[in-house]
């Protein structure tokens, strides 16, 4: 296969710099360490702050604004209130399974931000195959998730947590193909390399593969409108209704995290991670990462939640095939005209995505139409 | 060919909720902020009046959840009824206005007051002075007009927030 030219052509300065910490690469190790766990807890606060806040306004309401100026101190008065709150284990539970589950959901999340690059070079671990990792690491999150549900002998619980099973399995397959169509043109599976050889955002060289992801996204980690998982108004709390204390923080946490998570990969894969001009990398990355997680909010409290056959409609039906026709375009660009600039493939593919998509949507039909019974 | 069914409705919602963003939002800060209740509310307590009331037990009559409980002696030499006790149970009450309504002498009122709520069940019945008129009970204008008169005019929040709005 011809290795698109731009891949190659990136500047010395670009480069990835090896780890040459003083130390060796254990002092990188240990300072990745603590800058991710750091970065997690705090943007986790900083965006539950932005999603209470933002989603009271869109609603004409003001928010928590009691603690705190502005009522910045929320975030940290609710930490506290669920650390004393006592901490209950059904009696017909599955108690190791019920122990174990938050921590395995919580720890993949952890494990994603090690390839993640906050400014060039600045990650744990550079892999070569970063985002592949990415995607193997993630589902993990579902098994604690589903272990949550059947720990907790609850009905609701276990409802939950099959289908976020089968939302998840389903949702896996168009965010995957969607990822191959950003590798294709990048021509590399390392975090880095795809910033790196990201001229253009591919937000704009990929329009119909970032929306493809972003729903996806959406769905991998229970955002509204597909958290069916724990749909208040019809599963209590779904997979957490049996939680409470630090274990449901554990949950809480763990939803928040997956979405920076999923914000961060979005910002790395499609607006150009760190570049960008003037301001420094790190603080690019951030500017975009809460940009991405405030349109997540902003559709959260537009959409209403779906039903769990539009939630599989939709993966199967519409995401699948457009997903495979979107790589297909982007391998037959990549292979055809290695080239030219590409900044023809953005127009072009723009038009392609708004016709897929009305094209997707006048063949999108849930089901068969109405059964009569 | 309608351009419904494209996501345009999605994009039209979208629309929508960051419009509200920048708007100011329609809410009033309960403890801090008060807007005044409508004249005629029938608010939580009655307001008995012991100079107008001939205890004709007409209210107690009238009260569907029987929470009025009145006693009266006869008074041979003025040929009068004097009232001994006047207990209202509020807890029972359900503030339909029936008994206010009933009384042929105006000597009962709905309370124009809100927040009284009690931390004990017994609290809740009142009983003579305690159902007097004073500045921390005052007199609703329901089936008074000429009280409603007198009392502000309720405010409404969307009138505070569009003016809010318009000083923006």
């Amino acid at each position: 296969m011809v290795i698109p030219d731009f891949a190659l052509n990136v500047p010395l300065a670009m480069q990835v710099t090896p780890a040459d910490w003083p130390g060796g690469y254990w002092w990188h190790w240990l300072f990745f360490t603590i800058i991710i766990i750091a970065f997690v807890l705090i943007m986790v606060m900083g965006v539950i702050y932005i999603e209470r806040r933002g989603m009271g306004r869109m609603q004409s309401r003001l928010g928590p604004n009691r603690t705190g100026p502005f009522g910045l101190l929320q975030p940290v008065a609710d930490a506290i209130k669920v650390l004393l709150k006592e901490n209950i284990v059904p009696a017909t539970a599955d108690k190791v399974v019920h122990w174990l589950a938050p921590i395995i959901a919580f720890s993949p999340v952890l494990m994603i931000f090690a390839v993640i690059p906050f400014q060039n070079g600045a990650l744990l671990a550079d892999l070569n195959i970063g985002i592949l990792y990415i995607i193997a690491v993630s589902s993990v999150a579902t098994v604690g998730v589903f272990m949550a549900g059947w720990g907790s002998s609850n009905k609701y619980s276990l409802l939950g947590a099959m289908r976020n099973v089968a939302a998840i399995v389903s949702y896996e397959i168009p965010l995957a193909l969607t990822i191959v169509g950003v590798i294709i043109f990048s021509g590399s599976l390392s975090m880095n390399q795809i910033v790196v050889a990201q001229d253009i955002p591919y937000i704009l060289v990929q329009p119909l593969g970032f929306l493809l992801f972003f729903i996806a996204a959406s769905a991998e980690i229970n955002r509204s409108p597909f958290d069916l998982m724990e749909a208040d108004s019809e599963l209590t709390a779904g997979f957490h209704t049996e939680y409470s204390g630090m274990k449901f923080a554990m949950f809480y946490l763990v939803e928040y995290a997956e979405a920076i998570a999923m914000s961060a990969i979005i910002t790395t894969l499609f607006l150009s991670g760190w570049r960008g001009p003037w301001l420094p990398p790190w603080l690019w990355f951030l500017i975009k990462t809460i940009i991405v997680f405030f349109v997540m909010v902003w559709t959260r409290t537009t959409l209403p939640r779906v039903r769990i056959d539009q939630l599989m409609a939709l993966a199967w039906k519409f995401l699948f095939p457009l997903a495979l026709v979107n790589l297909f375009i982007a391998a037959i660009e990549v292979l055809v005209w290695p080239d030219i600039s590409q900044w023809i493939f953005v127009g072009a593919n723009i038009v392609i995505a708004a016709l897929l998509v009305i094209l997707g949507s006048k063949l999108f039909k849930i089901g068969w139409g109405r059964l009569e019974v | 060919m309608k351009f419904e069914n494209y996501g345009i409705g999605i994009i039209k919602g979208m629309a929508v909720t960051i419009s509200h963003l920048f708007r100011h939002p329609t809410v009033s800060q309960f403890p801090e902020q008060r807007l005044n209740i409508s004249r005629r509310s029938r608010g939580n307590e009655l307001v008995w009046s012991r100079e107008k009331c001939t205890g004709c037990a007409t209210c107690a009559k009238a009260c569907p959840q029987g929470a009025i409980e009145i006693v009266t002696s006869t008074n041979l030499k003025e040929n009068k009824y004097e009232v001994e006790k006047y207990r209202v149970d509020t807890g029972y009450c359900i503030q339909c206005g029936l008994c206010v309504e009933a009384c042929p002498y105006d000597a009962l009122f709905m309370g124009y007051s809100y927040e009284r709520a009690k931390y004990r069940r017994n609290d809740l019945i009142q009983a003579d002075d305690e159902l007097l008129e004073s500045p921390e009970r005052p007199v609703s204008g329901y089936f008074h007009p000429e009280i409603a008169e007198k009392l502000p005019k309720q405010t409404l929040l969307v009138e505070k927030v569009t003016e809010k709005r318009k000083k923006e």
